[in-house]
């Protein structure tokens, strides 16, 4: 990763505004990146059979260089696709073209104005005789610009459905939006009128269980890229304060400094502990999924931010320019804390599940 | 160190045979009824009762050796049959310090009588272990103690004063840690020895704590006679022995001992609390108080979740011992987000009670005076974040006036030199 994508290349892509990693991303579905969800017979597989875990483990690489790529949003749309697998539809022709990586896709589930609500869709999909027109905008939709498909959540009038929509069906208008992390990018969805046929379907109608699992997943990959990405800081700062000299000794012989450091190692292990064990009722399929992906995010959303903050502190002002590479790090993960839920959502979420 | 019998049962198989003896042989306790933090004589009679009832049916010390009176099983054993055992009213009084700290101390440091005779009857339920560690006049620096024990022909003569020692009045032996070697530097004069409590000389005092609790007791030593067997380890070898007992103790108040049996609670608090606040006071549908819901929510997990990779990376040695004081670190943080949440949600109710009865008073309010009590026990926080800069991180380690000087150079508070030599 150091190696096919350094920090100085994040640059040069952030001034393409995140664009431009197509070429890259076939060689990443070559290593594996997009086939740890797929089961073998599609063109997947994972060598240890434990494909959450080990995707799990790449978005950590990737949280650890801040890389562009399609990482989240092809994993996301592959996860539904997947689990739709077993209601009927068959997207067999599309999961090999994801992990081939000929393709990617996104999953257009926010709407302009609206929380994280993801089973409650205002989009309309109204039912015609060959199919259902779309009608409705989607937005914070992930490399909007560059998707092939979307994975569209709308709402039928006889519950939640979702659609494998081509970015370039006719009704569809993207915009490009403005987005705090330089290297991912984000747009709106406009769709007017857009025509989908019945093999679009994903999933049954009015079931959440194919939402759900996206969102899990999403939650689980924001996480772990997080902690990818708090590793490097760390031992960043850490690598500083060993080196930088003050009134003739180093930062990190200050006691002050010495205890900071203990706190922010401490909450580290807990963000790796936390997003391991989401990992693992995930890839388990436990009843406690959602609970294990709600700790982990509403946790490591949070305590990521404290402790990125406090280590642009100990480094002074040059961790305020823009030519250190902190403020790299420190998008992402503000925006992975902002996004698939917030930390405030998770933490109501884990109120309605315990206190049923 | 946990040694495993290679013939052990799956964890499987003991677990559904403690699942059936346990529904069999243990009572499940009224609502409301565990928790105190005062036990009396009873509940000490209780627990030893309890532990023999385990030893006899074949579920006490499930982690110790065989020889010494356990069972030689895995902590994957322990914690299944803690998970089995939730629920079950179990001799929790005798986790910390008996086994979780003094018996695996005895066990990593002990000589071979020593080991089979204390452990073994801490197993059977008929001994309970204490710690005469901290004195009167130090705080987080042990090392610098100056309880005193002088050659006396074969044996030891001990003067001085200990305090903080939980439970010590229920409690059969000590592991009390004296000064013997005045000329050699701190750490390198100091023995450990197994003293029994209620030797002749030994005076001992309840703490009172301020929330009423009386769990702690302080010890005076006038001329206690110990036989040159109650050495633990090397005669000036005590620091050795301390140490591990500190690391004993960090991961049993971290939560992460093997030696422990039956679910403890983190620092008194089960998350369950916060929603019964929030039900009391009738906050439960407010957004704001659901919020500090799912936060307590996710941070007990956490702990647990850390609790578990920790123990594992130190086991494979992927971290240093020394990273147990994450646990600790992180189980007084959740300790105290938790009191304060709760302080939060209770409002008045906190600290006005009812006509008759404290209400939330108790839980909420006085839980609140003690909030620091989570930092403070076993070794405070601040120690534990010099552990974790300078073991786990490699940072530079902090000056002390005191190193490699004979101890009885080194400068002591007020008070102390009354004592001194």
């Amino acid at each position: 990763m150091d190696k096919e994508f350094p920090l100085a290349r994040v640059r040069e892509t952030a001034a393409t505004g995140g664009r431009g990693f197509r070429g890259w991303w076939a060689r990443a579905a070559e290593l594996g990146w997009t086939a740890l969800l797929a089961p073998e017979e599609l063109g997947g597989g994972s060598v240890s059979g434990e494909g959450v875990r080990d995707l799990a483990l790449l978005a950590e690489t990737l949280g650890e260089s801040v890389a562009p790529g399609a990482l989240l949003a092809t994993n996301i749309v592959l996860a539904g696709l997947v689990a739709a697998q077993a209601d009927g539809g068959d997207h067999a022709a599309v999961i090999r073209e994801l992990v081939g990586g000929a393709s990617i896709a996104t999953w257009a589930v926010y709407e302009p104005g609206r929380p994280w609500e993801p089973l409650e869709p205002g989009l309309a999909a109204t039912p015609v005789a060959d199919g259902h027109r779309l009608n409705g905008v989607k937005d914070r939709v992930e490399l909007a610009g560059e998707a092939d498909l979307f994975l569209v959540t709308a709402d039928t009038g006889e519950g939640v459905a979702q659609f494998l929509v081509p970015a370039d069906a006719g009704g569809i208008t993207v915009r490009p939006q403005w987005s705090l992390d330089l290297a991912r990018p984000f747009g709106e969805v406009r769709f007017d009128d857009v025509l989908v046929r019945p093999r679009a379907l994903v999933g049954a109608v009015g079931s959440g269980a194919v939402v759900a699992r996206q969102a899990r997943i999403a939650g689980v990959l924001q996480c772990a890229e997080i902690c990818g990405g708090l590793d490097r800081v760390f031992e960043m700062t850490t690598r500083w304060a060993a080196d930088r000299h003050s009134f003739g000794r180093p930062l990190d012989s200050y006691q002050a400094l010495k205890h900071r450091f203990a706190d922010m190692r401490t909450w580290l292990e807990a963000c790796h502990a936390t997003t391991q064990a989401a990992a693992a009722a995930v890839q388990e399929h436990s009843p406690d999924a959602d609970l294990a992906v709600s700790v982990a995010k509403s946790f490591v959303g949070d305590r990521s931010l404290r402790i990125l903050q406090d280590c642009v502190q100990l480094h002074g002002g040059i961790g305020v320019t823009w030519e250190h590479d902190l403020h790299l790090y420190l998008r992402r993960a503000t925006v992975d804390r902002a996004l698939y839920g917030t930390p405030e959502d998770h933490r109501r979420r884990l109120a309605d599940l315990t206190l049923s | 160190m946990v040694t495993e019998n290679p013939a052990a049962e799956s964890v499987e198989s003991f677990r559904l045979r403690a699942r059936a003896w346990l529904a069999e042989n243990m009572r499940r306790p009224v609502e409301g009824e565990s928790g105190r933090k005062t036990a009396e004589e009873e509940d000490w009679r209780r627990a030893r009762e309890l532990q023999r009832r385990l030893y006899e049916g074949g579920f006490a010390g499930i982690c110790f050796p065989r020889e010494y009176g356990g069972l030689g099983l895995s902590p994957a054993h322990q914690r299944a049959f803690t998970e089995e055992a939730d629920g079950y009213e179990m001799p929790l009084l005798l986790n910390i310090p008996t086994f979780a700290i003094c018996a695996a101390t005895i066990l990593d440091m002990g000589g071979e009588d020593q080991k089979r005779e204390r452990i073994g009857a801490a197993i059977r339920g008929e001994e309970v272990l204490c710690q005469f560690l901290s004195e009167p006049g130090g705080g987080s620096d042990l090392a610098g103690l100056i309880t005193r024990a002088d050659r006396d022909g074969d044996g030891w003569v001990v003067n001085g004063a200990k305090t903080w020692s939980t439970w010590a009045y229920a409690a059969d032996w000590a592991l009390c840690l004296a000064r013997t070697d005045w000329d050699a530097p701190k750490h390198r004069g100091l023995t450990m020895f197994l003293m029994p409590t209620k030797a002749p000389g030994v005076t001992m005092r309840r703490v009172r704590m301020v929330d009423g609790s009386d769990e702690f007791c302080e010890e005076f030593f006038d001329n206690v006679v110990l036989p040159a067997s109650a050495v633990v380890g090397e005669v000036n070898g005590g620091w050795t022995v301390a140490s591990r007992q500190l690391v004993h103790e960090k991961t049993a108040v971290g939560g992460g001992s093997p030696y422990v049996s039956g679910r403890l609670r983190h620092g008194g608090l089960r998350w369950e609390d916060l929603p019964e606040v929030a039900r009391v006071t009738g906050r439960v549908d407010d957004p704001a108080v659901r919020e500090e819901i799912g936060e307590w929510v996710a941070m007990s997990h956490v702990r647990d979740q850390l609790i578990e990779r920790v123990s594992r990376s130190i086991g494979d040695g992927v971290l240093p011992p020394a990273a147990t004081a994450f646990m600790r670190l992180f189980s007084a943080e959740a300790s105290q987000a938790a009191n304060d949440a709760m302080l939060r949600i209770a409002g008045p109710a906190a600290v006005v009670g009812g006509v008759d009865e404290p209400g939330l008073g108790r839980l909420v309010g006085v839980r609140q005076l003690m909030r620091q009590e989570s930092s403070l026990g076993g070794g405070s926080t601040e120690i534990s974040r010099n552990i974790i800069s300078e073991r786990v991180l490699g940072m530079p380690r902090e000056y002390a006036a005191d190193r490699d000087v004979p101890f009885r150079e080194v400068r002591r508070g007020r008070g102390a030199d009354e004592r001194r030599a």
